[in-house]
């Protein structure tokens, strides 16, 4: 019989290792499903993780786009993995990526068509504001009435949802867009437009951004008296609360971090890649940045790898579905598993696996 | 606008002419789709894809195609749409107004690559647009709708205000008042085009209002489904002819049919005459296709409803001709007047009669 055993401290080989085994054990699997979908295997696989980055065809592309895809995941899975070291729960960062979009979009196209240099970093600031303030409605509610901030802030991702549909179809519409839904096209506005900085790399101010949340991050839990705060009230909330720890400041800070990042990616997001306000300018980010920041260990180097590597499977699952005709449910199933598969190879960085002879006299229940 | 004169069965029987004995080709044209919805949605997407494969089925071997479904609009559209013109396609259908901004960037990108986007108004030198003329379906659906409701209320489920759905709901009610003077017309918007949920409450809300017909512009089953069983209401199928609810709810439907655009289009670039232009083509040519009129249709209203459709078909009549005023009174067509397309695309305001505001 196999009994599980916890560990005295959790297993520093197996936090390292769960991620890797997690991937190989998503390959097998997720081979199994292609297999039984009556595709090759092998060559999904091979689709899905090796053509976007050494495919002649799609790899000059490809790379450069999985930078681009990563860079929000990985700028909101930094701010929520500060909270949820902490015990602070936003779920809503979906919510919190669209406001600081419309926010900061709304600020810009208030100058529309000035040229100034300094509109771009006022929009910057705008939508980090209005993603922190997006955040703060589920932080303050828990501070003052002790609501969950998990179901309050996933909540507000619909409101937020409501208030994009509104602006792109009222307020923010493209007054030269023949009725149609969506607000002016950014991309096609010279000064605010969020370019590559060095063609051919994909590098844009969003994924500078996300490289620089990454160091911040880590400096921040490594340095910094906040991040000891954070990681102590993770642990033990009690002893934090006796080390002189306020709970209600930390759960602001952490709330408001992770809403502002959120905001300042969907502000890059709509500046750069998506280029405008619409409908479903929302693609998912801030619920995927979750799955990003668990898959990390919630450690800023790990998220980044995370990122990247979720960036992949989107990328990678893409070219699999109209180059062997997965359907896309495959795909979304595949990335399922890969979170699956880290939760459950979790177990082992905090148990230990026994092979015990069952005792006939205890074990007959 | 470019109005083209075609139909199905002559370009076939082109096609198997000039592609059965050249084989001068010897790659296959390969053409993309790229879908919002996913393949199986049961309205706007697998209408596209079930066309799509019309189109295979017609060409056989001398095409290959490939689709993406479930694509978001905005940047993910950007790369999936560069992605598949590396992979070497020649032509591309990108089937969602969202896909505008994206199919334009990448056919600048890609210049040699064709592309051909449906619902849009941007065209480039290998952009075309193209989309159909729904209203004149909405036009029959109104008449048949004003000659049966006997409550004198019309209910109508809008997904978003965009100048298409408007058109949508200008069209029927001018059709329903002339069979019906009293025709109340009451609209719901749900900003979505696929949530059966929604869908459904939106349907009982509107018989609660007193509705005995329903049209929508949302593309599931579900108000049919609460039609129903709620007995004594009338609805329509929408994208797809949803027979499975004949004969009443449904009492006709509208059906997207993109067939004959596709094999043309993919016939165009095999034959090197592909160019850019704007299709916007409706019951005469075929892209809007109205489903069977049931029994449960009184015979004179059905009749109404048949000739109709033929004035449109045959061009002697279209659905928007004056006299008729804006909502707010003013004058927008002179007696006999004729809508002109520019302002059916950018459609923002509701006719005379019509209550409550365009939201926005």
């Amino acid at each position: 019989m196999i009994r599980l055993e916890k560990r005295p401290t959790p297993s520093k080989m197996w936090t390292y290792l769960t991620p890797i085994v997690a991937v190989l054990l998503t390959m097998i699997a997720g081979g199994l499903m292609f297999a039984a979908l009556g595709k090759n295997p092998v060559e999904a696989i091979r689709t899905i993780f090796y053509d976007p980055l050494f495919n002649e065809q799609f790899a000059a592309y490809s790379r450069p786009q999985l930078l681009v895809k990563a860079a929000p995941l990985i700028l909101i899975a930094i701010g929520l993995s500060l909270g949820f070291r902490a015990g602070v729960w936003n779920i809503g960062a979906e919510g919190q990526y669209i406001i600081g979009a419309v926010v900061g979009g709304g600020v810009g196209l208030a100058f529309y068509p000035s040229g100034s240099p300094l509109i771009f970093p006022l929009m910057i600031v705008a939508g980090g504001i209005g993603g922190w303030a997006w955040a703060m409605i589920p932080g303050l509610l828990r501070v003052w009435f002790n609501t969950s901030e998990i179901l309050v802030s996933l909540l507000l991702v619909y409101v937020a949802e409501q208030i994009l549909a509104s602006m792109s179809l009222g307020l923010m519409r493209n007054p030269e867009g023949g009725g149609f839904p969506g607000s002016r096209n950014f991309q096609q506005w010279d000064a605010v437009a969020n370019v590559e900085l060095i063609p051919g790399t994909g590098m844009h101010w969003g994924v500078v951004a996300a490289f620089l949340a990454v160091i911040g991050a880590y400096v921040l839990l490594a340095k910094h008296v906040l991040g000891y705060q954070i990681r102590l009230t993770g642990a033990a909330p009690r002893a934090a609360r006796f080390a002189g720890v306020s709970p209600s400041r930390l759960i602001l800070t952490c709330m408001g971090i992770s809403g502002a990042l959120a905001g300042l990616a969907g502000l890059f997001e709509l500046t750069g890649p998506a280029g405008q306000i619409s409908i479903d300018f929302n693609s998912g980010y801030g619920f995927t940045a979750i799955i990003v920041a668990f898959l990390g260990r919630l450690h800023p180097v790990g998220i980044l790898l995370a990122g990247l590597l979720m960036a992949l499977t989107y990328i990678g699952g893409e070219l699999a579905q109209f180059m062997l005709s997965v359907p896309a449910a495959a795909i979304q199933a595949f990335q399922g598993m890969l979170l699956f598969f880290l939760l459950a190879v979790d177990v082992l960085t905090n148990y230990r696996i026994r092979l015990a002879r069952t005792d006939t006299k205890t074990g007959a229940a | 606008m470019i109005r083209r004169q075609f139909t199905a069965l002559a370009l076939g029987a082109a096609a198997a002419l000039s592609a059965l004995p050249g084989l001068a080709q010897d790659k296959p044209v390969k053409v993309g789709f790229v879908y919002v919805g996913s393949i199986n949605d049961g309205g706007w997407s697998q209408h596209h894809h079930e066309s799509a494969m019309k189109m295979k089925e017609h060409f056989g071997d001398t095409v290959e195609v490939i689709e993406q479904e479930s694509v978001p609009e905005g940047a993910d559209a950007e790369r999936v749409l560069t992605q598949m013109a590396l992979s070497g396609v020649d032509l591309i259908f990108t089937t969602s107004f969202g896909y505008m901004e994206p199919t334009l960037n990448v056919a600048k990108k890609f210049p040699k690559v064709k592309f051909e986007h449906a619902t849009g108004y941007k065209t480039a030198p290998n952009v075309s647009t193209y989309s159909a003329r729904f209203y004149e379906g909405r036009a029959i659906e109104g008449t048949i709708a004003g000659g049966m409701t006997k409550s004198n209320i019309i209910g109508y489920i809008g997904s978003f205000p965009i100048p298409e759905v408007i058109r949508g709901i200008n069209s029927s009610f001018v059709q329903a008042r002339k069979m019906n003077p009293d025709v109340q017309m009451r609209v719901v918007w749900l900003s979505t085009w696929f949530d059966p949920a929604k869908e459904a409450d939106a349907t009982k809300a509107l018989i609660e209002q007193g509705a005995d017909v329903i049209l929508q512009h949302t593309d599931s089953t579900a108000p049919l489904a609460v039609m129903e069983k709620a007995g004594g209401v009338i609805g329509f199928g929408q994208a797809a002819d949803m027979a499975e609810f004949k004969p009443t709810p449904r009492v006709s439907s509208i059906i997207d049919n993109w067939a004959p655009y596709y094999i043309e289009r993919v016939q165009a670039v095999m034959d090197g005459t592909w160019e850019s232009v704007s299709t916007w083509d409706g019951i005469k040519e075929g892209m809007v296709q109205i489903g069977e009129i049931t029994d449960a249709v009184p015979e004179d209203v059905a009749t109404k409803a048949r000739t109709m459709m033929d004035d449109i078909a045959s061009g002697t009549y279209h659905p928007f001709t004056g006299p008729l005023n804006k909502q707010d009174g003013t004058v927008w067509l002179k007696d006999g007047e004729v809508a002109d397309d520019g302002t059916l695309l950018g459609m923002n305001f509701y006719v005379e009669g019509l209550e409550g505001s365009v939201p926005n």
